[in-house]
C-alpha cells in the first residue's frame, strides 16, 4: 500500500511538472503582444518596448520559462500585467467565489444523482426507472450555459424570482447569496447530477449482482435495506472516481457559466486575462485548475485505496 | 418504497424553488415617488486598476473623470469647451500662453485645497510620471507654473488647440499633491463624487462629495455594475437590478425595452466612426479609382441596418457631427455599383481579390458580411479572416499593417488627426491633410474649424477610407431616470446630474 502511494503521489508531482511546460508553451504561441494591448491603439513603438522590457517578455522564452517555474514553487504568481497587482491575492479571491459554486453544484448533484440512480437501477425494468433514464438522457445532452440562460429567462425575466445574476459574497448578505448562488448552481449540478445518475446506476446495479447482496435479501432484507447496509459502500468506489474526474468538467462549466450569470469567479478572471494577453495571470489560473483537478484525482486514488480492502494488500 | 423516495426528490425540489421565490419576490416593490437615493448603472468593460496614469484603456476615465477627477475645462454638451476647475482663461495673442483663473473653495477629498500649485503640479506630472500613450499631448507644453495661488500660466513650445481640447481629458484631470499615494485604488479629486468601493470583477460604488464646490449631484449613491455579457446587463435592467443600460450593445434587444411604462431609450451620437479602412500604402489602393470605386460599390445604410439595426448616422468623413468642424459629406459617393464597375475597368482592376481582415467584434462581423456580398456584386472578392480582439488584431493588422482592408469603430475623439500621421496603420500620407491639421491645430479658433473642415473634404472625397457610419449613443433606462447624457462627447460617463424618481 506504501508502495502504491508513493507511485501515485510521484506521478502526481511529475504532471505538475509537465502541465507547467504544456501551459507555458500555450501562452507562448498564442498570437498577440500583451505590452501593445497593454498600451492600446494611441501607443508609439518606443512605450512598447519599453513595457516588453518591464514585463520581461523581451527575454528568451526559457528564461521567461524557468523564471516563473522559480517563483511558482515559492508561491509567487508575480504581477498582472494589466492591473500590476499581485496575481496570488486575486486568484485566491475569485477561487472562493467558483469554489462556493463547484461545491454547492457538486453537492446538489450527488444529492441528486444517488437516489435518481438508485431507483433507476433498482427499477431498471420498471416505469419509473426507465423514465428518469430518458430524463437524464435529457440532462446529459442539455450543455450548462444553455441551462444558465433558459434559467435566467425563465426564473429571473418571466418570472422575477430570482436574480438574473450577480454575486453577493455569504459573510455580507447571506440571504442574497443564497438567491444568487441558486440558479447558476443548479445549471451546473443538473448537469452533473444526469451524468453521474448513470454511473450511479451502473455501479448500483453491479452491486446488486454480487453474491453477498443476494445473501443479505436472502436474510429477509429489502433491496433498498440491504443496498444502504451492504452495497452503497461498494458502489461508492466506481461513483467516487467519476465525481473526481468530473471535476474538471465542473471547473470548466463554471467558467462559462460565470460569464453568464456575472459571477466574479476564477472563469471571469481567466476569460478576461486572455483577451487582455495577461499571461502570467492566465498561466497561474490554468496552474491553479491544472493543480486543483490533478490533486482531486490523487486524492479519488488515495481514497480508493481506503475503500476497497483488496487494494490495500496488493 | 421506491415511491416514497421519488417523493423526497420531488418535495425537495419544489421546496427548494418556492422558498427561492418568496424570498426573491419581495425585492420588486413599487418606486417611491420622491427622488430615490441610490441608482446602478451597467456598463461594458471595467477598468483594470483606477489609474489612468499609469493604466491605458476607456474604462477608467469615463467612470473618473468629470465623476470624481475634474480638469481645469472640460466640454459642454454641446462640445465646446468651457471652464470648470477654472473661472476661465485668456491666451496670448501669439498663442502660446494660457492664463487661467482658478475658483476658489474648491477642495479635494482628501481636504486638502485646490491651489494653482496643484495645477502646475498635475500638468508637470504628465510628462515624469505618467506612462500611457496619452501622456505625449502634453508634450507640447514648456512651462506650468503658479504665479499665485488663484493664478495658474501655461506656456506651450508652439500654438495648440488641441492641447487645451486634451486639457479636457484625462491628462488634464488635477491632482493633490498630497494624494497620489494610491491612485490604483484611492482615486482623489475635487469631484461631486467620491470612490467609495471597487470589488474587482463585479460593482464600483461612488459617494456624493458632501464638501463638493459646485452644485451637488442629485443622487446620493451611485454604483457601477460591470457585465462582460451584454444579455446579462439587459437581463438585469429587465429583473430590476440596475437602472440603467449605458450602453446597448446589441440593438436588436432593443425590443425588450418597448414597454414604455417600465423603461426608456435614449439615443444620441458617439464620436465611434466606424471605418473601413483601406491599406492606402500599397496596391491597389494607391490608386485613387480603386478607392472610390469601393465606396460607390457599399449601401452604407444596408450596413446600418444590418450591423446594427438601423441605429447610428452616416457620416462620411472621420467628423462626428458634435465636432464644430462637422459638415454632412455622406452623399459624396451615392450606391452605384455600375459605377463602381467601370471605375474598376478604367483603373485595369476590373477583378480583384482583397484580405479583408477584420476584429472579432459583433458589429464588424456582421458588417463584413454584407460587404462581402455588395463588393461581389462589382466583381471583387473579399476574403474575410476574423482576428481576435484586441490581441491579434491590434499586433497584424494595426501594429504590421498586414491587411487589405479592415473595419473597427474608432471611438477616440477628434481622431482626424491621425491622418495626418503617414505611419498610422491606414498608411495615408497625403501632405496636403497634414499641412491642413498642423495649421488648424496652431490657428485660432476660426481657423481651427475651417482647416479641420478642410481637410476631412479632402479625406472624404479622396476617399481614403469608407466610413460606413457613426454609433449611436444608445441607453435603455427605467422610467423615471433622469439627466443622463445623450451624445458622448467626452471620455467621461458624466454622473453629475443623474437621477432617479
Amino acid at each position: 500500500m506504501v508502495l502504491r502511494l508513493l507511485k501515485r503521489t510521484a506521478v502526481f508531482v511529475a504532471s505538475i511538472a509537465a502541465a507547467t511546460i504544456v501551459v507555458f508553451a500555450f501562452m507562448a504561441v498564442l498570437p498577440g503582444d500583451p505590452a501593445e494591448v497593454a498600451l492600446g491603439v494611441n501607443a508609439t513603438p518606443e512605450a512598447v518596448a519599453a513595457l516588453r522590457a518591464e514585463f520581461g517578455t523581451d527575454r528568451p522564452p526559457v528564461v521567461q520559462y524557468l523564471d516563473w517555474v522559480g517563483s511558482l514553487v515559492t508561491g509567487d504568481f508575480g504581477i498582472s500585467y494589466v492591473t500590476r497587482d499581485l496575481i496570488g491575492p486575486q486568484v485566491v479571491d475569485r477561487l472562493l467565489v467558483t469554489l462556493w459554486l463547484v461545491v454547492t453544484s457538486m453537492v446538489l448533484a450527488v444529492l441528486i444523482a444517488v437516489p435518481v440512480g438508485t431507483v433507476m437501477a433498482v427499477r431498471h425494468r420498471g416505469l419509473s426507472g426507465l423514465a428518469l433514464s430518458a430524463l437524464s438522457q435529457l440532462g446529459i445532452a442539455v450543455p450548462a450555459f444553455l441551462a444558465g440562460i433558459l434559467a435566467v429567462a425563465f426564473f429571473a425575466v418571466r418570472l422575477g424570482w430570482l436574480p438574473s445574476g450577480g454575486w453577493t459574497p455569504p459573510n455580507q448578505d447571506p440571504v442574497s447569496f443564497v438567491q444568487h448562488l441558486i440558479l447558476p448552481a443548479a445549471a451546473l449540478g443538473i448537469a452533473q447530477a444526469a451524468v453521474l445518475a448513470r454511473y450511479v446506476r451502473t455501479a448500483v446495479l453491479d452491486v446488486l449482482r454480487e453474491d453477498y447482496l443476494r445473501t443479505a435479501r436472502a436474510k429477509g432484507l429489502t433491496p433498498y435495506r440491504a443496498l444502504l447496509r451492504h452495497g452503497l459502500r461498494n458502489a461508492a468506489i466506481p461513483v467516487s472516481t467519476v465525481l473526481g474526474l468530473q471535476l474538471a468538467t465542473l471547473l470548466v462549466g463554471a467558467i462559462v457559466v460565470e460569464r453568464v450569470f456575472v459571477i466574479p469567479g476564477l472563469g471571469s478572471l481567466l476569460l478576461d486575462g486572455v483577451a487582455n494577453r495577461d499571461l502570467l495571470l492566465v498561466q497561474g489560473v490554468v496552474m491553479v485548475l491544472v493543480v486543483a483537478v490533478l490533486l482531486v484525482n490523487y486524492l479519488v486514488d488515495v481514497l480508493y485505496t481506503a475503500l476497497d480492502p483488496r487494494l490495500r494488500t496488493s | 418504497m421506491p415511491s416514497r423516495l421519488q417523493g423526497v426528490i420531488a418535495t425537495s425540489i419544489v421546496a427548494l424553488l418556492v422558498t427561492a421565490g418568496c424570498s426573491a419576490g419581495s425585492g420588486t416593490s413599487n418606486p417611491p415617488e420622491q427622488e430615490a437615493k441610490e441608482l446602478t448603472v451597467g456598463l461594458i468593460a471595467e477598468p483594470a486598476s483606477l489609474d489612468f496614469t499609469r493604466n491605458d484603456g476607456a474604462a477608467i476615465p469615463q467612470a473618473l473623470l468629470l465623476n470624481v477627477y475634474e480638469g481645469l475645462v472640460k466640454l459642454d454638451a454641446n462640445g465646446k469647451i468651457v471652464p470648470l476647475l477654472a473661472k476661465g482663461y485668456t491666451v496670448s495673442d501669439d498663442r502660446r500662453t494660457y492664463t487661467f483663473t482658478l475658483r476658489e473653495g474648491a477642495k479635494f477629498s482628501n481636504d486638502a485645497p485646490f491651489t494653482a500649485e496643484d495645477a502646475a503640479f498635475s500638468i508637470n506630472r504628465v510628462k515624469t510620471d505618467w506612462t500611457v500613450s496619452l501622456k505625449a499631448g502634453m508634450d507640447v507644453v514648456d512651462t506650468a507654473v503658479a504665479t499665485n495661488p488663484t493664478t495658474l500660466q501655461v506656456t506651450l513650445k508652439q500654438p495648440s488647440n488641441s492641447w487645451l481640447f486634451r486639457m479636457t481629458t484625462r491628462i488634464g484631470a488635477m491632482f493633490s499633491r498630497t494624494g497620489i499615494n494610491d491612485l490604483a485604488t484611492k482615486p482623489i479629486g475635487t469631484g461631486p463624487y467620491t470612490m467609495k468601493s471597487w470589488k474587482r470583477g463585479d460593482v464600483m460604488t461612488l459617494a456624493a462629495n458632501p464638501d463638493y464646490w459646485g452644485t451637488k449631484p442629485p443622487t446620493e449613491t451611485v454604483s457601477l455594475k460591470y457585465f462582460k455579457d451584454p444579455t446579462a446587463m439587459n437581463n438585469a435592467l429587465l429583473t430590476g437590478s440596475i437602472d440603467v443600460v449605458s450602453s446597448v450593445q446589441a440593438p436588436d434587444s432593443l425590443g425588450q425595452f418597448k414597454d414604455t411604462s417600465k423603461f426608456q431609450i435614449i439615443e444620441g451620437t458617439t464620436n465611434g466612426e466606424v471605418v473601413m479602412s483601406f491599406n492606402d500604402g500599397k496596391a491597389p489602393f494607391t490608386d485613387k479609382r480603386v478607392r472610390q470605386a469601393i465606396c460607390y460599390a457599399i449601401d452604407r445604410q444596408a450596413v446600418i441596418d444590418t450591423a446594427w439595426a438601423g441605429h447610428g448616422e452616416l457620416i462620411g468623413s472621420m467628423v462626428p457631427p458634435t465636432d464644430p468642424w462637422y459638415e454632412d459629406l455622406s452623399k459624396l459617393y451615392p450606391y452605384d455599383p455600375e459605377k463602381a464597375k467601370t471605375l474598376l475597368a478604367q483603373a485595369g482592376t476590373p477583378k480583384l481579390t482583397l484580405r479583408f481582415r477584420i476584429p472579432n467584434l459583433p458589429y464588424a462581423v456582421a458588417a463584413a458580411q454584407v460587404v462581402k456580398s455588395q463588393l461581389a456584386d462589382v466583381g471583387i472578392t473579399a476574403q474575410i479572416d476574423v482576428l481576435e480582439f484586441p490581441a491579434r488584431w491590434l499586433s497584424e493588422v494595426f501594429t504590421n499593417a498586414d491587411y487589405d482592408m479592415s473595419m473597427i469603430a474608432h471611438v477616440e475623439p477628434r481622431d482626424i488627426a491621425s491622418w495626418a500621421n503617414p505611419k498610422y496603420y491606414w498608411r495615408y500620407d497625403n501632405k496636403q491633410v497634414q499641412k491642413l491639421l498642423a495649421e488648424a491645430d496652431s490657428g485660432t479658433e476660426e481657423e481651427q474649424v475651417a482647416k479641420t473642415k478642410q481637410a476631412a473634404r479632402i479625406l472624404a472625397e479622396d476617399a481614403a477610407a469608407d466610413w460606413l457610419f457613426l454609433f449611436p449613443n444608445l441607453i435603455a433606462a427605467k422610467v423615471g431616470v433622469k439627466g443622463l447624457p445623450k451624445n458622448v462627447i467626452s471620455e467621461a460617463f458624466d454622473l453629475t446630474a443623474v437621477s432617479k424618481s
